[in-house]
């Protein structure tokens, strides 16, 4: 069987529902673990993603990954679990190393499809230059999955919901406060991305930026100088030192491409370059490209998507 | 206050990345290694402005061969006190954590610091495993730290927002942008890093619970089709029809 964990104190991210998904593909028998307050309206519609049974511990907060890891593992032998399963997330890249140590399991982080026939697992490597096979040698394995590998699909019909109680020692971690930007969509887990450069000039042009976001739903980026002069938080970075995204749509505007930026963004799907350069690297990593100022060019494609909006809705 | 900052070599960002021997190892032919940029930009210099304003000592370590003295000199000049190399080519993340912790679990560190990953085999393991096996606290991708008598007060990246978090030492913590800035070593650094003690180790041997069978590059892109900046709409429709992403 495969034992799933899932953070929903946070709310169900679309990353939780792609990882039951997966679960489903490996094996029928997927059980969903998590802790927190939320209600068992809200947990039983995994089943629909292929869950048969969702666990639901209600003392643990599910921040510390100490606490987490002992509940996990301990479910994982008593169900004797083949495959326990994270997603790729702040919470997953906290716990996974943690019960890949308890049960001496190895862990593929980070995989970004099914396994091959020989068992192995893809998984980015070299910041997305490279993509590298990874077998796990242990009789049990844990796989984190990265978010928007994989897409969530409906299989089946809500299920049970279980409290279940045990002895997982006190959190050693206290949460203070949680600062969430208001309206924002999150980086990581968002499907379209605007992200923007040095051609923009300076903070004040951004609000074209965010106009076009909003008219698509998207989410936005920057480059690495930008968030580094502070014309954009740094929670914005998109790249090699930053953050890597793989979102269904890129669109640059104004961003050179060079090699660490690249590196953030190579995981995404279809990527639109906007540059007045014609040499500018990007071109050569882009799908479609827009020769043309951001000036021109932004106002009139936020124009031309909510025209689209308006004749599709 | 004894931090302990685990260094990993990763090839320079720049670096061309190809595989040789059947696509089953990496080529480190003409690649020039840097000290991953989590561990130096971040991890080694906030332990080392931790270390500016509260006393104590800065350690190093790393799991490598004879080559990675070059960047573990570099981690020195920056400012490390001492350094620590684990004598072995790591297999894995599992392997390169059970060294660490072997070393760790004498040393009576109050911290240890890691990057939140390397930019080669991008994991994001190494600490966490490291946590669990030394029984201590992890956080995961913080990017601020500030450490008070025994309490310290980390802010760690979730999902679209940031969260304070409160723990005691002694603990782990990978560290991501925001939590220092890069450190440029000046020559006095350089010289100095000298004749730092530079100490190795014999690994220990673990299970092999991973390995990597086979590396692939990604095949390169379709060339890239061009719209005319007057034509928006066009953009918009091959985004819709073709695309298939709005």
């Amino acid at each position: 069987m495969v034992l799933v964990y899932i953070t929903t104190q946070h709310g169900i991210a679309k990353s939780a529902l792609e990882t039951v998904s997966y679960a489903r593909k490996l094996n029928e028998q997927v059980v969903v673990i998590t802790c927190g307050s939320a209600s068992a309206n809200e947990l039983e519609i995994l089943g629909k993603y292929g869950a048969k049974s969702i666990l639901v511990n209600r003392t643990i907060d599910g921040e510390d990954s100490q606490q987490l890891a002992r509940l996990i593992s301990s479910f994982a032998l008593s169900l004797k679990a083949e495959t326990v399963m994270f997603s790729h997330d702040f919470i997953g890249k906290g716990v996974a190393p943690r019960v890949s140590v308890r049960l001496k399991a190895g862990l593929v982080s980070g995989a970004i499809s099914l396994p091959e026939t020989d068992g192995s697992i893809k998984i980015n490597v070299f910041s997305g230059k490279a993509i590298a096979f990874v077998k796990v040698n242990s009789p049990v394995r844990i796989i984190s999955l990265l978010p928007n590998s994989v897409a969530p699909e409906i299989t089946g019909v809500n299920c049970a919901v279980e409290e279940i109680t045990g002895d997982f020692g006190a959190a050693a971690i206290k949460v203070l406060s949680t600062k969430k930007p208001e309206g924002d969509i999150a980086l990581p887990e968002a499907e379209l991305v605007v992200s923007a450069g040095r051609g923009m000039k300076g903070p004040e042009n951004w609000g074209m930026i965010e106009g076009l976001a909003k008219a698509l739903g998207a989410a936005t980026a920057c480059s690495r100088p930008v968030a580094d002069i502070g014309w954009r938080p740094h929670h914005e970075h998109v790249g090699q030192t930053g953050v890597a995204i793989r979102p269904n749509l890129y669109i640059a505007i104004g961003i050179s491409g060079a090699i660490q930026h690249l590196a953030g963004v190579n995981g995404s799907k279809v990527i639109v370059v906007v540059n007045t350069d014609k040499e500018a690297p990007f071109f050569k990593a882009a799908d479609y490209g827009v020769i043309g100022d951001a000036f021109d060019v932004i106002p009139r494609l936020t124009e031309a998507v909510l025209k689209f909006n308006a004749e599709n809705n | 206050m004894k931090i302990l900052v685990c260094i990993s070599k990763s090839p320079d960002t720049t670096s061309k990345i190809s595989f040789i021997q059947d696509n089953k190892v990496f080529d480190e032919n003409g690649v020039q290694f840097i000290v991953n940029p989590y561990d130096e930009w971040y991890a080694l210099v906030r332990a080392l402005e931790l270390k500016e304003t509260l006393g104590g000592q800065v350690s190093i370590i790393t799991v490598g061969t004879a080559n990675d003295d070059a960047i573990m000199r570099k981690a020195l000049a920056i400012g490390a006190d001492e350094a620590i190399r684990i004598d072995a080519e790591p297999k894995d993340a599992y392997f390169t954590a059970c060294q660490i912790a072997n070393f760790a679990k004498e040393g009576s560190f109050d911290l240890i610091l890691t990057g939140k990953e390397t930019i080669n085999y991008n994991g994001s393991q190494v600490g966490g495993m490291l946590s669990e096996i030394l029984d201590l606290p992890f956080v995961s991708l913080a990017s601020r730290l500030e450490v008070n008598g025994n309490t310290v007060s980390v802010e760690r990246e979730i999902a679209g927002g940031i969260q304070v978090i409160e723990a005691n030492l002694p603990l782990v913590i990978s560290c991501s942008k925001g939590m220092a800035e890069q450190r440029i070593p000046n020559m006095r650094g350089i010289m100095a890093a000298r004749t730092k003690p530079l100490q190795v180790i014999s690994p220990i041997s673990t299970d092999d619970l991973t390995s990597y069978v086979l590396f692939n590059t990604p095949s390169s892109k379709a060339a890239v089709k061009m719209i005319d900046a007057s034509n928006m709409d066009e953009l918009v429709q091959l985004l819709h029809n073709e695309a298939k992403v709005i």
